[in-house]
């Protein structure tokens, strides 16, 4: 008996951190990145593709997944223990059909999957989920598009538009500055695809973005639609420019014009 | 006394189940739906003890819709009637087993062919052209002997069904009023009215 006290890896420093739990953020930061945004009726989750290599089939590599037929759930960190969670979740979906002939709720899943986390930073044997999660979708009989995070220490939240994994911080923060309340369809796929190219440099080929639009409506964008919307972007982004060059330009002339003027008065 | 039957043809599957649902001598209802779709292409008609026969039906439409879930296609017919099968064998050899008698229609939509299965609480399952469970059966299958044919169309089908219906309802004592009919086609399950 004696034994089992140092049988939890996860036991409170002096300061009061529990480092394992620490470390699994880590783990998290180092993912590849998330993203949701939740529109007027509409919710999307765009990932961060890693690229797979030549003799790789793509197809094998999800890191966007349906937990039941009206929630979908994107993960950033250990892609192993996000599948065991996965598969949890799934479970106690078609658990709760059985048990109360009702599709469970987007909250009831998130805090579900936050439990288990949860868990795993107090049971003896283990270490915790080295993943965060964002799952979207719809509740039964309703409108309103839910999005939420979990975290690897049990935390779960309900965010307008959130970011998890690498660079998550200024992905986050250029969602702050962008995100309008009741935005339409192509307004939050663009907000989405926007923020990932924050983070993600080569473009259209590494993003992967799953739409959900009404309970149990979730298509994935093809390549060449998610192309589209990056050229889209760049070209408002090479007008913004311009229009900024030109500004500067004239009032650099205007600045010229007056530094000469007031020489020509000296004189 | 529940009565069901299933008749294959040219690239369908016809499952009929009756509709009451009685205890003892009294008939408690007589709309109760008795076949469960448990996916796109699969259909469970389901009689014997009554709860046993609505639980297990259940905890197969929750697993095959896991199975689905957790992997890109869904079951095939033939993998669906194998696993329910050994379910209810496993069940049999348990403390409490579950007395369901079961017909299991399916459409296979990889190599194009309808695929039905009758299976008893015994864990027997067999594939079958056409299958009747309950005191049906005792008068529809020499009928169905006779009328069935493998090659037939929707129509040839629910012509043999409703030979096989008005048999029962002629000769047998508790013979029930109404039944449920469906389909499963390559377009899916849909429910016809007789």
């Amino acid at each position: 008996m004696s034994r089992s006290y140092d049988r939890a890896l996860t036991v409170f420093s002096p300061d009061g951190h529990l480092f394992q739990v620490e470390y699994a953020l880590e783990a998290v930061r180092k993912g590849t990145c998330a993203v949701g945004v939740r529109g007027k009726d509409v919710v999307v989750l765009g990932v961060e593709k890693k690229s797979v290599l030549q003799l790789q089939d793509p197809r094998t590599v999800r890191k966007v997944v349906m937990l039941d037929d009206h929630i979908c759930l994107a993960f950033a960190g250990l892609t192993a223990d996000g599948r065991i969670l996965i598969d949890k979740a799934r479970m106690e979906c078609q658990s709760h059909r059985l048990t109360v002939e009702d599709p469970v709720t987007v909250e009831y899943i998130t805090r579900h999957i936050a439990g288990i986390q949860q868990k795993y930073t107090q049971s003896g044997g283990v270490r915790p989920f080295g993943i965060s999660t964002l799952i979207v979708g719809f509740d039964p009989h309703d409108t309103r598009p839910r999005l939420y995070q979990t975290e690897p220490s049990g935390i779960y939240s309900a965010w307008k538009a959130n970011a998890i994994g690498r660079s998550s911080k200024t992905v986050r923060e250029f969602l702050e500055k962008n995100h309008k309340d009741d935005m339409s369809r192509d307004d939050t796929i663009k907000l989405t695809v926007k923020s990932l190219l924050e983070v993600v440099q080569t473009g259209a080929k590494n993003i992967e973005i799953s739409v959900m639009e009404s309970y149990g409506k979730i298509t994935s964008l093809d390549l060449s639609q998610i192309e589209a919307i990056v050229a889209e972007i760049e070209r408002e982004k090479e007008a913004e420019a311009e229009r900024k060059r030109s500004r500067l330009a004239a009032t650099a002339a205007g600045q010229a014009a007056m530094f000469a003027a007031g020489e020509s008065s000296a004189q | 006394m529940d009565v069901s039957f299933a008749i294959t043809g040219k690239g369908y599957v016809i499952v009929a189940a009756d509709t009451t649902a009685a205890r003892s001598i009294v008939k408690m209802k007589t709309d109760e739906d008795k076949i469960k779709v448990l996916s796109p292409h699969l259909l469970m008609a389901y009689s014997g003890e009554p709860g046993d026969t609505v639980q297990f039906a259940e905890f197969v439409e929750r697993n095959i819709r896991l199975y689905h879930i957790r992997n890109p296609h869904g079951l095939r017919p033939q993998s669906a009637a194998s696993w329910i099968r050994r379910t209810l064998a496993d069940s049999l050899r348990s403390r409490r087993p579950y007395s369901v008698n079961l017909l299991l229609g399916g459409y296979d939509t990889s190599e194009h062919a309808p695929h039905l299965y009758w299976m008893d609480y015994l864990g027997t399952m067999v594939e079958v052209p056409f299958a009747a469970h309950g005191y049906g059966a005792y008068f529809a299958l020499g009928l169905l002997d006779r009328y069935h044919d493998p090659e037939g169309s929707l129509e040839d089908g629910l012509a043999t069904l409703r030979r096989c219906i008005d048999e029962v309802a002629k000769r047998l004592v508790v013979a029930p009023g109404q039944y449920k009919v469906k389909v499963v086609d390559k377009d899916g399950v849909r429910e016809i009215a007789l």
